[in-house]
């Protein structure tokens, strides 16, 4: 019963848990450069949700002064993330360009073919 | 002015990136991109200076009090270590113009320097932030631009070897940044001391102790510790020979710099290496570094690949250092992060010009050059040994000290272990030894000459710097032993 109320109680941590290591499990099986990325955007994004759930507080308003409110949730964990976003979508976008340019130097992006069509040089 | 050096570190960078990205030739860019690296490290030396008669300095960025505000702070460490990186930038500059046009198109040429700023300002950002999470910025910005140096190399398999990189590097970048979330959400700041003062109250529990593993594996991936190095030998091999020489003389270093600043500074050594097992997983490793990519070394046909496992095996004598965390064997380690960029920055920028004059690194490729050219190869001797650690030249320096911080921590074992380490270097270094000076000249090597000077001075500077920093040990081994003596007293 306390194992339950433990997930229940901690459900966000749980979510982050199973959408990190979903993520990185899918970096480490896939073979296609594009699906790899994908995985990797995906374990990024779990980090962001570490920052983001503990930042809202039950009750609290957005943090606006104002007169009858005293019960603010903390912005700064929405500015780091929103820079951690921007971090994010510059990798993607690094990645996929890569990735263009393998294919048309290779003319694949299966890591195995890739690997194979290299064997044997220095 | 001298009160804004901390923000002209990283912004003169920014602002050179910027100009270079709007230059259409690329000898306009190379210009900038020179007048920002010389800049550099005078800014640098003032700093240290400063530091090391006045103590830390410590910079409001935007004019926000810490730790609201992001703060800049030098000190010792990190002092030393924006002087490297910023030397470093300031010696391969010249040397790049050369290099650069004969390896990269002409199209590309403004973007390579684009690039190179962007991954000094990372670099100089990293080793300057006082702030976990703009930490994490900067490192992303080196990281990035360093993806994309690597992708210029002319081999398609630089295309491989950056997407590798990206991903392993992207791992331990967010594994860093997972960590650093779950120090933020249990003390409520970012600012390393701030963290560092507030830590007491939660400490040993659950999630500090995560935070700790995620941000030691994170960092540990940056920074190639075996087994985690897989990205590294490739990037090395197949970046263009600038790239190699800045990388493998900077970017491992910083990320080493920015582990030990949470491990002993934000975390503490009480609580880092007398509480966990910590120090015994790091000697594991080191040693399995030390041998194991020596020993691989050993075995490559590629010179700069040859080289590159040397790094990784190298990096494993500075996590050695880490792993010891007494005074003497972390001054060590800190030491040895200088004196490595001295010797693999040398290594790298003497094979690029083996590259620039015969256009192959295999090592039958380089058979004889020795008497086609004695400077360059002489120097590459002079380098070597200092890889091996030949008294002398700044690799004894390093040896020395970790031997002395192994005997003062009662085990004389290591010290056997750090010499078999040697000569498996030995080895390797003495196979290229051997195959450019006692065998027939290769065909490659034919018309082979000596490289223009503007190649030749900047490798030459680097190779005399192993021998100075060898004999004259006052200003590497003085700061680096304040720096540590500052990192086992913790930021408390």
């Amino acid at each position: 019963m306390a194992v339950l109320e433990n997930i229940v109680n901690h459900y966000n941590h749980w979510i982050t848990i199973f959408l990190m290591v979903s993520g990185l499990y899918i970096v480490v099986a896939r073979g296609n450069m594009v699906k790899k990325l994908v995985g990797l955007s995906l374990f990024q994004t779990s980090v962001y949700l570490i920052y983001i759930t503990p930042g809202k507080i039950l009750g609290g308003t957005p943090p606006i002064l104002e007169t009858g409110f005293s019960v603010y949730s903390n912005p700064l964990p929405h500015v780091l993330i929103l820079t951690a976003i921007v971090v994010g979508v510059a990798t993607l976008a690094v990645g996929l360009a890569l990735v263009v340019r393998i294919n048309e130097a290779y003319g694949t992006i299966e890591e195995d073919e890739l690997f194979a069509e290299d064997d044997g040089q220095l | 002015m001298s009160g804004q050096f901390p923000a002209l570190q990283v912004v003169l960078p920014l602002l050179g990136a910027l100009i270079c990205a709007l230059m259409r030739r690329g000898s306009w860019a190379w210009a900038v991109a020179l007048v920002v690296c010389w800049a550099m490290p005078v800014i640098s030396w003032l700093m240290l200076s400063e530091v090391l008669a006045n103590g830390p300095i410590s910079y409001a960025m935007g004019g926000w009090a810490p730790p609201w505000g992001i703060e800049y702070r030098v000190d010792a460490a990190s002092g030393f270590l924006l002087l490297l990186v910023s030397l470093i930038g300031a010696v391969i500059l010249p040397y790049a113009r050369t290099s650069v046009a004969s390896e990269i198109d002409e199209k590309n040429i403004p973007w390579f320097y684009t690039m190179f700023l962007l991954c000094l300002c990372g670099l100089l950002g990293i080793s300057i932030t006082g702030d976990a999470f703009n930490a994490f910025v900067f490192l992303e910005v080196s990281s990035l631009s360093t993806y994309g140096m690597i992708a210029l190399g002319k081999d398609r398999r630089a295309l491989l070897a950056a997407y590798q990189y990206l991903i392993m590097g992207t791992i331990g970048a967010t594994f860093y940044v997972a960590g650093v979330g779950l120090l933020y959400s249990m003390t409520g700041s970012l600012n390393f001391v701030d963290v560092a003062s507030r830590l007491g109250e939660v400490e040993s529990t659950r999630p500090i102790l995560a935070a700790l593993a995620f941000i030691t594996v994170g960092m540990s991936l940056k920074l190639a510790l075996f087994p985690l190095h897989v990205w590294l030998p490739n990037a090395y091999a197949f970046a263009p020979s600038v790239a190699t020489a800045f990388l493998a003389a900077t970017a491992t270093k910083v990320a080493v710099y920015l582990m030990l600043r949470f491990m002993f500074s934000v975390f503490g050594v009480a609580f880092t290496f007398d509480s966990l097992a910590i120090s015994e997983v790091f000697i594991t490793l080191s040693l399995a570094a030390m041998f194991g990519a020596s020993l691989v070394a050993i075995f490559q046909e590629n010179v700069k690949r040859m080289l590159a496992y040397s790094s990784v095996a190298q990096i494993g004598y500075i996590t050695l250092g880490i792993g010891l965390a007494n005074q003497t064997g972390l001054t060590g380690g800190i030491v040895h992060l200088f004196n490595h960029a001295m010797m693999k920055g040398a290594l790298f920028l003497l094979l690029g010009i083996v590259i620039y004059r015969i256009g192959t690194v295999k090592i039958e490729g380089l058979a004889g050059l020795g008497k086609r050219m004695p400077i360059t190869m002489g120097a590459f001797v002079i380098a070597g040994l200092s890889i091996i650690g030949t008294p002398g030249t700044v690799g004894f320096v390093s040896k020395w000290y970790l031997a002395v911080g192994a005997f003062e921590r009662g085990w004389w074992w290591l010290v056997f272990l750090l010499v078999g380490s040697s000569l498996l270097s030995v080895v390797y270094i003495g196979r290229i030894v051997e195959v450019v000076w006692f065998r027939p000249l290769s065909k490659e090597g034919k018309a082979a000459t000596e490289p223009p000077m503007g190649m030749l001075v900047p490798a030459l500077l680097l190779v005399a710097a192993t021998v100075y920093f060898g004999i004259d040990t006052s200003l590497t081994v003085g700061v680096a032993s304040k720096a540590a003596e500052a990192f086992l007293a913790g930021l408390k």
